[in-house]
């Protein structure tokens, strides 16, 4: 089991590299740079840059190396812990990122906790209660909350509570303390506003995640170890918690790899309709305004993360399966 | 303990000639949608105490749903629509000194606390797939201490003591090593071995083996039927032995039950079947078996036609489309009824019917022979 | 021999056997013991001598969702290819004047007859906060037709239409109809609607197509030929997995030209959607070509010298056809949602192009929203789609592979 986790983990700066590479070459690829389109903008206001501010900012940023350069310098300033400096805000992307980074690992680690605690509960009732009312209902919900995209999904619950209650449900905080220091009344702030989102990002994966624990919990729920385990007169709920439920839990815990970093990637969306200080609204506006450097920084924190979650769902899935546990010792 | 008394008990001390088990005329039915499945139509026997009872059949005849409708373990959709199964049962479960009383089970909720207590604890099964009866992520010990302590008032350590004992009472070489393995861990023949372990660890006095052997090679068969024979020996278990195999049944059984599309066909003593078998079908089924007599190159008779689908089961008597026998206008007319014909030897067909076998015996023309070789 | 018609003709056949029973006694006699199990052997005689695909079939058309989605879905297809068809004027017509009208539902009757009219509108500004008040004047109607007249277009580039799903019943007048409503600019929500169907719908298949064949290449060969290759394309497979999808894809349509026109950025899109689809595909089809390398049959069609490529595409393939038919139908809703979301963020589709994401970008302000809730219509379609696409797979599935569940 060492040795495979050890695996796992020699990959980790494979792929980080590859990635690296990945990222760099698409914040790249867009035409110009944005010192053009900042030099553009300032044209159509009337001012303009001196010819000497231009070479020391190209300098500074080192625009006026070749791409490989470029990238090295990238790479090695990376692996110091320096995520560079924004050329649009004109300070270090660390700075820019940093709480927004905690509120973006925050919100999907409460929209995965949500999921997790609706969808196998909820799943298992409905296995075991299959083709009652409740079931059904189920069923009805889980199609819709796979069918409504999360975006639409927030669109839809800001208009009614705007239209019905006057109420803004936007953002993770109120405004008095948008701006304030960590204090316990802003983390209580906090807890009265991630509700929603949680929600909203949890909604589909939940869905998705009952349907998959009531597939898995019917099959095993005809296995012949339910048969042997009535005739030894255990009773229906200790037999289906302890071995049904077990068993079908852990296929779902490989779903871990792609879930996480789709609630951190998910987020994305939601965050800028609902405009939520995380880190996916900066991404977007980065990109549209070609801040490259930031725009890379961010996406790998995105690629890093999408690659812990995957580690973290094949040590969970070894470590819970003795099937798998012992044949890859 | 103060022994409770329901209205279903009868606490007496005179149960000695009592069957351990007793079916009778049980009747288990599967709604489906499509319709009714009469799996189980009317099924009688008993266990005497110490006994094996072998229960013959092709498969899809029913076998496994009575023991499933015994022990009251039946799927959703099937349901027990007559019938009493009756156990002699011990005041305090697994105790072998301990008083008896008769419980009718069919009168239980199935999954009542007096129904789960005597499911391991006086009636306990030995399924048919040993592999898919254990759970692939819990150990075997686990799972047969869950059982010890299930049913006896026992600390979590004496319940691993009592595992490794019965571990080493069914042959099972270093019982406290093997007791944390898995079960996909274990050969197939420790894996069977391991089952009846479970089986045994709360010491029930009736085991019902379900094809305990027909997952596992012969040479290993011939060992665990010699086991099974040895501990049912020593302990004076009750075995029901389902099995589709004759030879088998004349290995282990002391009473015989032939079962076909969910009725007995004919039952008595071991030696009554096999020596003087009644029912057509019975003896169309000890054709079909090789023996050593038999010449070589000579095809084995086999029985014509195939066991009819549940949902379009033959009017009358159900073996009839397939029998030697057949009388028309009697057999496919109504259903016939068990008679005795001998001293506990007992037959479910028309030619043997005491009250109208006198008009029957007029009218009989028999088919030729359609035994069709293979 | 007379008796042998009427045995056919009366399955019964209580009679006939009884005159026929001195002749053949006792195997007539059987015969009709058998009737019974008969009726059995010709239900499972139809199923066996049934093709694959008429299985398929029975088993889907018991699913009532899945059939009612299949008639939505067909519905959508057909807006697809004559969007004009439905559309009740120039979805690009901008009228600022005409801003924000809400919905206007057809009336069916008039005065006691069958006579479609839409009320007309009445727009007052609010002296104080500006907005365009829109009122509905039931008194001034416009008389709708169906099936009418107006603008000519051209059917699948086949020939020239003018027919009109709605139109107005007077030509003269300029047509004023809003079915859906109106957005900012004034353009008809209805008919942007019918061109954002085909622009949305199509990208989602497009690259489901585009998915599919890669998927059954790369899946293909990494499964049949195995070795140094599969581990190649398996490698590629994880790497791609693990990628975080919303932000490369944002990215990558972020690296998208500005300048590049709505064709240009419409396959684009397709192919970086297609880009991580094959990947599930090819692992299925990779497991099943491995699987499948083991049957008989494969080895039995490799011993009679059937070709490699006959032995794949003749073979192997139709094992899974359904499959594939059904993972794909699945995977289109996921890249319809993608292209909604990429286009929603401006980063997708761009105007002029019409799509769902397209239109929903006007609905990302709560307030606009709030005074005309009917901008939300695109996403009630979006997710219309998506269950009817979902529903479909889910049915071919199930009906492909009864075991599954």
């Amino acid at each position: 089991m060492l040795r495979y986790i050890l695996q796992r983990l020699i990959l980790i700066p494979i792929l980080l590299i590859i990635f690296s590479i990945m990222v760099f070459a698409l914040v790249q690829a867009p035409p110009g740079d944005f010192l053009t389109s900042y030099i553009a903008t300032l044209a159509s206001t009337g001012s303009s840059l001196n010819q000497e501010t231009i070479v020391m900012l190209e300098h500074q940023f080192g625009l006026d190396q070749p791409v490989h350069i470029q990238y090295i310098r990238w790479m090695q300033n990376l692996l110091r812990g320096d995520l560079g400096l924004s050329l649009e805000y004109q300070l270090p992307n660390a700075e820019l990122i940093g709480d927004r980074l905690g509120l973006t690992l925050v919100l999907a680690l409460f929209a995965f906790v949500f999921t997790w605690a609706m969808a196998i509960p909820i799943g298992i009732y409905s296995a075991t209660h299959r083709n009652t009312i409740l079931d059904y209902l189920v069923t009805v919900v889980n199609y819709t909350g796979v069918a409504i995209p999360n975006f639409m999904l927030a669109l839809i619950l800001m208009w009614f509570a705007y239209s019905q209650f006057g109420l803004s449900i936007t953002g993770l905080f109120s405004r008095d303390f948008e701006q304030a220091p960590w204090s316990i009344a802003k983390v209580i702030d906090l807890l009265k506003h991630i509700w929603l989102p949680m929600i909203v990002i949890g909604l589909a994966g939940t869905a998705r995640l009952t349907r998959v624990m009531r597939a898995n919990l019917l099959d095993e729920l005809n296995k012949p170890y339910m048969v042997s385990g009535r005739a030894r007169g255990l009773s229906e709920w200790q037999l289906v918690m302890k071995y049904p439920v077990r068993l079908s839990i852990n296929p779902l815990v490989s779903t871990i790899g792609w879930y996480l970093p789709e609630l951190f990637s998910g987020s994305l969306i939601v965050a800028t309709v609902m405009n939520l200080q995380n880190i996916g609204p900066l991404l977007l506006r980065s990109l549209i305004n070609q801040d490259m450097y930031l725009a890379g920084a961010i996406l790998m924190i995105y690629c890093f993360l999408a690659i812990i979650g995957t580690l973290i769902s094949d040590i969970l899935l070894v470590w819970l399966d003795p099937r798998i546990r012992m044949e890859k010792v | 303990m103060v022994t409770q008394v329901h209205p279903l008990i009868k606490p007496t001390n005179d149960l000695a000639n009592e069957p351990l088990l007793k079916v009778e005329d049980l009747k288990a039915y599967f709604f489906m949608d499509e319709g009714i499945v009469r799996a189980v139509d009317g099924v009688s026997f008993d266990v005497m105490p110490g006994k094996v009872v072998g229960i013959v059949g092709e498969s899809g005849c029913g076998k496994s749903v009575t023991m499933k409708a015994i022990l009251q373990i039946l799927e959703s959709g099937a349901k027990i629509v007559n019938g009493k199964v009756t156990l002699r049962s011990r005041v305090h479960h697994g105790d072998p000194n301990s008083a008896e009383e008769l419980i009718e089970l069919t009168h239980l909720h199935p999954n009542s606390r007096q129904m789960r207590r005597i499911r391991g604890a006086e009636i306990a099964l030995i399924p048919q797939e040993p592999m898919a009866a254990f759970s692939p992520v819990h150990t075997v010990g686990n799972q047969i201490m869950e059982t010890i302590l299930l049913h006896q008032d026992v600390s979590k350590k004496e319940a691993r003591q009592i595992a490794v004992d019965v571990f080493r009472a069914v042959g099972i070489s270093m019982p406290e090593q093997r007791i944390d393995s898995y079960s996909w861990q274990l050969s197939g023949g420790l894996r069977q071995r391991a089952i009846i372990a479970m089986a045994l660890s709360c010491n029930p006095r009736l085991l019902i083996a379900d094809e305990p052997t027909t997952a596992i090679d012969v040479t290993t068969q011939a060992q665990i039927l010699k086991l099974l024979r040895k501990l049912q020996e020593e302990r004076q278990t009750s075995i029901i032995f389902i099995t589709h195999d004759l030879g088998v049944i004349a290995q282990m059984a002391d009473e015989v039950v032939v079962m076909y599309l969910g009725m007995v066909m004919e039952k008595g003593s071991a030696m009554k079947i096999f020596k003087d078998a009644q029912h057509p079908y019975t003896q169309a089924l000890l054709r079909s078996i090789p023996s050593v007599q038999s010449h070589s190159r000579v095809k084995l008779p086999t029985i014509a036609g195939s066991i009819a689908h549940p949902f379009n089961r033959p009017k009358g008597c159900p073996f009839h489309p397939r029998c030697t026998h057949f009388m028309r206008g009697v057999c496919d007319a109504a259903q016939p009824h068990l008679v005795e014909v001998d001293e506990d030897h007992f037959v479910n067909c028309f030619l043997y019917s005491e009250a109208d076998g006198a008009k029957l015996m007029d009218k009989i023309e028999t088919a030729p022979p359609v035994e069709k070789s293979l | 021999m007379d008796n042998i018609e009427p045995k056919i003709l009366q399955p019964e056949g209580v009679a006939p056997l009884e005159k026929a029973e001195p002749e053949i006694e006792a195997t007539a006699a059987r015969a009709e013991t058998f009737e019974e199990p008969l009726t059995t052997t010709q239900e499972e005689e139809r199923i066996s001598i049934a093709s694959n695909w008429t299985l398929v079939w029975w088993r889907f058309r018991k699913n009532v969702l899945a059939v009612i989605s299949t008639v939505v879905l067909i519905f959508l297809a057909t807006v697809v290819l004559l969007p004009d068809f439905f559309a009740t004027m120039s979805p690009e017509k901008t009228n600022a004047r005409l801003a924000f009208i809400p919905v206007q539902s057809i009336h069916w009757l008039d005065e006691g007859q069958l006579k479609p009219w839409v009320p007309s509108v009445e727009g007052k500004r609010d002296p104080v906060t500006l907005k365009m008040l829109w009122t509905t004047d039931e008194t001034q109607k416009t008389y709708v037709k169906f099936f009418g007249s107006s603008w000519s277009y051209s059917v699948l580039g086949l020939f020239e239409s003018n027919i009109h799903l709605v139109s107005g019943a007077d030509q003269t007048q300029e047509n004023q109809i809003f079915l859906l409503g109106t957005d900012r600019l004034g353009r008809d929500q209805w008919s942007r609607l019918a061109f954002a169907t085909r622009i949305s719908m199509t990208i989602g298949m497009i690259s489901v197509i585009v998915s599919v064949v890669l998927g059954l290449l790369l899946g293909g060969i990494s499964g049949y030929f195995g070795g140094w290759i599969d581990n190649i394309i398996q490698r590629l497979i994880e790497l791609l997995q693990s990628l975080p999808t919303i932000p490369i894809w944002l990215a990558l349509t972020a690296a998208l030209p500005r300048t590049w026109s709505p064709e240009k950025v419409f396959f684009a899109i397709t192919i970086i959607l297609a880009l991580r689809g094959w990947t599930t595909l090819a692992r299925e089809v990779r497991g099943r070509f491995l699987s499948l390398r083991e049957e008989d049959f494969v080895l039995a069609a490799e011993l009679s010298g059937a070709s490699q490529a006959r032995i794949i595409l003749k073979h192997m393939i139709p094992t899974f056809t359904s499959h594939i038919i059904a993972t794909s139908t699945l995977a289109i809703p996921v890249m319809i949602v993608t292209e909604t979301s990429l286009s929603f963020l401006g980063l997708g589709m761009r105007p002029p192009a019409i799509s769902w994401g397209v239109m929903l970008q006007e609905a990302q302000n709560i307030q606009t929203l709030a005074l005309a809730p009917w901008l939300l219509t695109p996403g009630l379609i979006v997710i219309v789609a998506v269950l009817a696409f979902n529903l479909v797979g889910d049915g071919l599935r199930d009906a492909a592979d009864p075991y599954s569940h």
